[in-house]
């Protein structure tokens, strides 16, 4: 087996046995990169190259004792909406095409703290608004699986550099999806945490009460581990959680026994392809083997959800993205007379067609006039949305829906259709609106070898019991073995 | 119908900087005057992905305010995003409160014409960020952000339409400066724009019960530029409304220098704030242990340390109520009173010849150069006859000219009184010789003649002669 082939945690074993040292792990996913990006094309910036001097000194200080940390020296990609100090964060937009963040992430200080190894930013949607990565002003990355497919969005860099083994893990952030849908397009794990699990700072907001930052992972262990190192209260976000620190392996217990799971009825109708639904009956089936108690239910307000996160998270993103005036840093434009049209050139030449899009619908639903209308008619079904999420679960430990209604499509067969590409978030939005965290784990692929998603959603913090869950699937049903990314053109 | 038939109607929405450390979302200092943008970090220059962390003392101090002016303290209050584009607002937006102020229903109480009482009623206080400072043509055309006054705490001070003249809405300004300054969150130095109001006014007819069309004066920070516009804008409304024409609701801007307002249409057109609750922040809630316990720290407020000057130095309700309308005047006389225990004289001095200087300088009386022990000191000096009030009216000018002990300036100056017998009878005797047409008048029974004479006497002695002494030698020596 090749390095590149490890999960993370068989990494660590094999540092902690001295088989391999930092340097052996980075050099392989140096030369990897070298050799697949150019068809994956998953990267904004590739610092792979400088992270090797980076792997030899961590072997260095491992040497001398002074660095103790067991995940020490293993690489990460970063999604390119987390500031990295003194490595440009773009967003994937022409705005920031030259955007330095003079300090990190908080997200990021923990991964330093661990010493992992940053290898790059990854490609995503501009701002991390779409479902495919073809609205990055830079590349359109592709899906290993297949070429001519897209890796899914916004986070589909870190997808689909984590599936074609450029990176053994990734950061993503996920708004309405952005994690467990490429995840499940690209057939590897992605979670979205409970809101206020992970601090924000130092993420540059899309849609402020959605956003999350999750691992994309190999597998179920590898998640859990990348959950350890970033979450956690942080004072400078209050919207953060101040609660316990938990050990997420531990809940890995490979044991669905009774677990209660909800299959939502509203999940499986219309616009799901049928062999992802018959995947996911397949699923259903080997949970019920497994010994977990499954159960259909309804999620009356699933039909409304769609809406409701598009109204807030677009009035949130139009008053976000106020920011990128041309005035202080980012894009600005050589065509202005005055301070109207620095701002409307500015901001006109600096963003992208489905920005653009999402901020006029935001400023438009927060206007005299239609703000009743659309924005506060929106908050009340978010409360809506989360009283009935929290009546499935008092039924149910888990609810199991599709990831996405299809699996990766084909490049450019959307993009020129918004409605088309906001219904690829059905199954994924309403679990942000309601602040829960959600897991995408692959659970087949259909007749083209295109991998299919599942989902699992929880109650507010209980990553431990989703993990649980997934793992147990993920060790029975053993997708890794079975099926790879292909690279077909 | 002439302008006499007509009334004002005046509402002020005051801000004022609160007197934190540090900004209300982040830790950059507050610190007036700095270079250009040395008190920024990534929060206050709105570099992505920060997020403001809200200030515990701004909430703090806002209570403080909002009971100090009589409010309810809302125990569920958030924040709101008030969104427009200006390169001095480098989000693009100002973090205020919209629906759910924390301070509401409060009144501020002042005198009307007839000098009894009146509340002015608070509709709302909330907290909110002041925004960076645009420079003009610095550097050879442009315009130059500095963002040091971005994220400096603000509260906003709404009151009701209820100030009905020029004269009122300074006072009810003036009392709000003081009621600010004796609870200490915020230094309202004006001239640096920490305290500055936007100007509501609209006229109606005398006994209308509807109220005019509004205009609004933005930014306005000096009692004498606020009294100023709002007598203009008064007449102008009125003047247009007698020649048939319409107020259009708009904001003004004042013209100092030529005294009138100008329209700004052009910024107002489509100002639509798009408000709505700031995602990046919690809802904020206070118990009522909290409120209490910033009620039961609140300090002496004017009102009621007006009364305990009448009641515990007995003096009348007006010198009370002029010497505690500043908290700084008000100290100067707590300090020299306790030292030199006359506090009649204390106040004399404070609200005649001091306040006479303040006003002919337009000095604000934070900034009186001396002390309340130096007061004490003069009024000492002149209790024990070491000078006459003549010199001490010198004196008082000197302390503002060059402050120091004024036990030192009169020895410096040679100030220091003639008391010696033999000296007085020389000058007496001098006077008499010089003057004797005022003896003729004195022995025809004109008493005023004596008064001349002492007159003449202090001129001679440049005021340092013992005038109780004069008085006693002139008598002995007119009715040999």
């Amino acid at each position: 087996m090749d390095i590149i082939d490890f999960t993370v945690h068989e990494l660590q074993e094999k540092l902690k046995n001295k088989e391999l040292t930092s340097y052996d792990i980075t050099k392989a996913y140096a030369d990897r990169i070298l050799e697949k990006e150019k068809d994956v094309q998953a990267f904004v910036t590739d610092i792979s190259q400088q992270a090797l001097s980076k792997a030899k000194e961590i072997d260095n200080k491992k040497a001398s004792g002074e660095i103790t940390n067991s995940l020490a020296g293993i690489p990460i990609g970063i999604k390119d909406n987390i500031c990295t100090k003194g490595v440009k964060t773009t967003c994937s937009s022409k705005m920031l095409e030259n955007f330095i963040a003079p300090y990190n992430a908080t997200v990021m200080e923990k991964i330093n703290e661990e010493n992992l190894i940053n290898l790059g930013k990854l490609n995503m949607d501009e701002f991390a608004m779409g479902g495919s990565t073809e609205y990055s002003y830079f590349k359109k990355t592709k899906n290993p699986w297949n070429l001519n497919k897209v890796p899914g969005g916004s986070s589909g860099g870190s997808a689909a550099a984590v599936s074609a083994g450029l990176v053994p893990w990734a950061l993503g952030t996920d708004t309405g999806g952005s994690i467990r849908q490429p995840a499940s397009f690209c057939g590897i794990v992605g979670l979205k945490p409970t809101y206020g699990l992970v601090s924000r700072y130092g993420v540059v907001a899309f849609a402020s009460s959605l956003d999350q930052v999750g691992p994309i992972t190999k597998d179920v262990t590898d998640c859990a581990m990348l959950l350890n190192i970033i979450a956690g209260h942080d004072q400078k976000d209050t919207t953060s959680a101040d609660i316990e620190k938990k050990d997420y392996t531990k809940a890995l217990k490979n044991d669905v026994k009774g677990l209660k799971i909800g299959i939502p009825k509203e999940y499986f109708g219309e616009g799901i392809n049928s062999e992802v639904k018959a995947s996911l009956q397949d699923a259903i089936k080997r949970y019920e083997s497994l010994g977990a108690v499954v159960e259909e239910c309804s999620l009356n307000i699933a039909d409304y959800a769609l809406a409701t996160y598009y109204i807030i998270a677009c009035a949130e993103a139009s008053s976000n993205l106020g920011r990128f005036d041309g005035i202080r840093y980012g894009y600005r434009t050589s065509n202005y007379t005055d301070l109207k049209s620095l701002y409307r050139n500015s901001r006109s030449e600096g963003f992208g067609e489905e920005v653009k899009r999402r901020i006029i619908l935001g400023t438009y639903v927060l206007s005299s006039g239609y703000y009743d209308a659309y924005y506060k008619k929106a908050q009340k079904v978010r409360t809506l949305v989360m009283k009935e999420f929290a009546k499935c679960f008092e039924k149910y430990d888990v609810l199991l829906t599709p990831t996405s209604p299809t699996v990766a499509f084909d490049i450019g067969s959307k993009s020129s259709n918004p409605l088309e590409m906001y219904l690829s978030d059905i199954c994924t939005v309403s679990v942000n609106i309601a602040g829960l965290p959600a897991i995408s784990i692959p659970c087949g692929v259909d007749k083209q070898n295109m991998p299919i998603g599942m989902q699992l959603i929880g109650s507010r913090f209980s990553e431990e019991t989703i993990l649980n869950a997934a793992y147990a699937f993920e060790q029975d049903y053993k997708f890794r073995e079975k099926y790879k990314p292909e690279f077909k053109k | 119908m002439s302008r006499e038939d007509y009334e004002v109607v005046i509402g002020l929405e005051v801000h004022a900087e609160l007197s934190t450390k540090t900004k209300i979302f982040c830790s950059c200092s507050t610190e007036f005057g700095g270079e250009p943008n040395t008190h920024v970090c990534p929060i206050c220059m709105a570099m992505p992905g920060s997020l403001p962390v809200l200030n515990e003392k701004v909430v703090e101090y806002a209570v403080k305010a909002g009971l100090a002016t009589n409010c309810d303290i809302s125990k569920d209050s958030k924040n709101d995003r008030k969104n427009y584009f200006y390169p001095d607002l480098p989000k693009s937006y100002q973090i205020s409160q919209f629906d759910k102020p924390l301070c509401e229903h409060g009144y501020v109480e002042i005198e009307d014409e007839e000098g009894s009482p009146k509340k002015i009623g608070l509709t709302r206080i909330h907290i909110e960020e002041d925004a960076g400072k645009l420079n003009h043509n610095e550097f050879g055309g442009g315009s130059l952000v500095d963002l040091n006054r971005a994220g400096v705490p603000l509260i906003e001070i709404v009151s009701e339409p209820d100030i009905r003249s020029a004269e009122e809405a300074e006072r009810y300004l003036k009392k709000l400066k003081s009621i600010l300054e004796y609870i200490e969150v915020s230094d309202c130095k004006m001239q640096e724009g920490s305290l500055r109001a936007d100007v509501n006014v609209s006229v109606r007819k005398r006994g209308a019960k509807e109220f005019g069309t509004r205009t609004e004066m933005k930014n306005m920070n000096s009692f004498k530029a606020i009294t100023r516009a709002i007598e203009y804008e008064k007449d102008r409304q009125i003047d247009v409304i007698e020649e048939g024409g319409k107020i259009y609701q708009e904001t003004l801007r004042w013209d100092d220098v030529s005294g009138k307002t100008f329209s700004m249409r052009d910024k107002e057109d489509a100002q639509d704030y798009r408000y709505f609750p700031e995602p990046d922040l919690v809802a904020i809630k206070l118990s009522d242990e909290y409120i209490q316990k910033i009620k039961n720290e609140l300090p002496e407020l004017p009102e009621s340390r007006k009364a305990r000057y009448m009641e515990e130095f007995k003096l009348s309700e007006k010198d009370s109520r002029l010497l505690t309308a500043s908290k700084y005047l008000s100290n100067i006389f707590e300090q020299a009173q306790k030292i030199c225990g006359n506090a009649k004289a204390v106040a004399n001095w404070l609200l005649s010849d001091i306040s006479r200087i303040l006003n002919e300088k337009e000095i604000e009386p934070e900034n009186i150069p001396f002390t309340g022990k130096d007061l004490a000191k003069l009024v000492s000096l002149i209790d024990n006859g070491t000078i006459s009030s003549a010199i001490g009216k010198k004196v008082v000018e000197e302390l503002f000219e060059n402050p120091k002990d004024p036990e030192e300036i009169i020895k410096e100056k040679g100030w220091i009184q003639i008391s010696d017998e033999g000296a007085i009878k020389e000058i007496v005797l001098k006077i008499l010789e010089n003057n004797p047409q005022s003896i003729a008048d004195y022995k025809a029974g004109k008493d005023r003649a004596l008064g001349f004479l002492v007159g003449q006497a202090m001129k001679e002695t440049k005021g340092k002669a013992n005038p109780q002494m004069l008085n006693k030698m002139f008598l002995e020596e007119l009715n040999k």
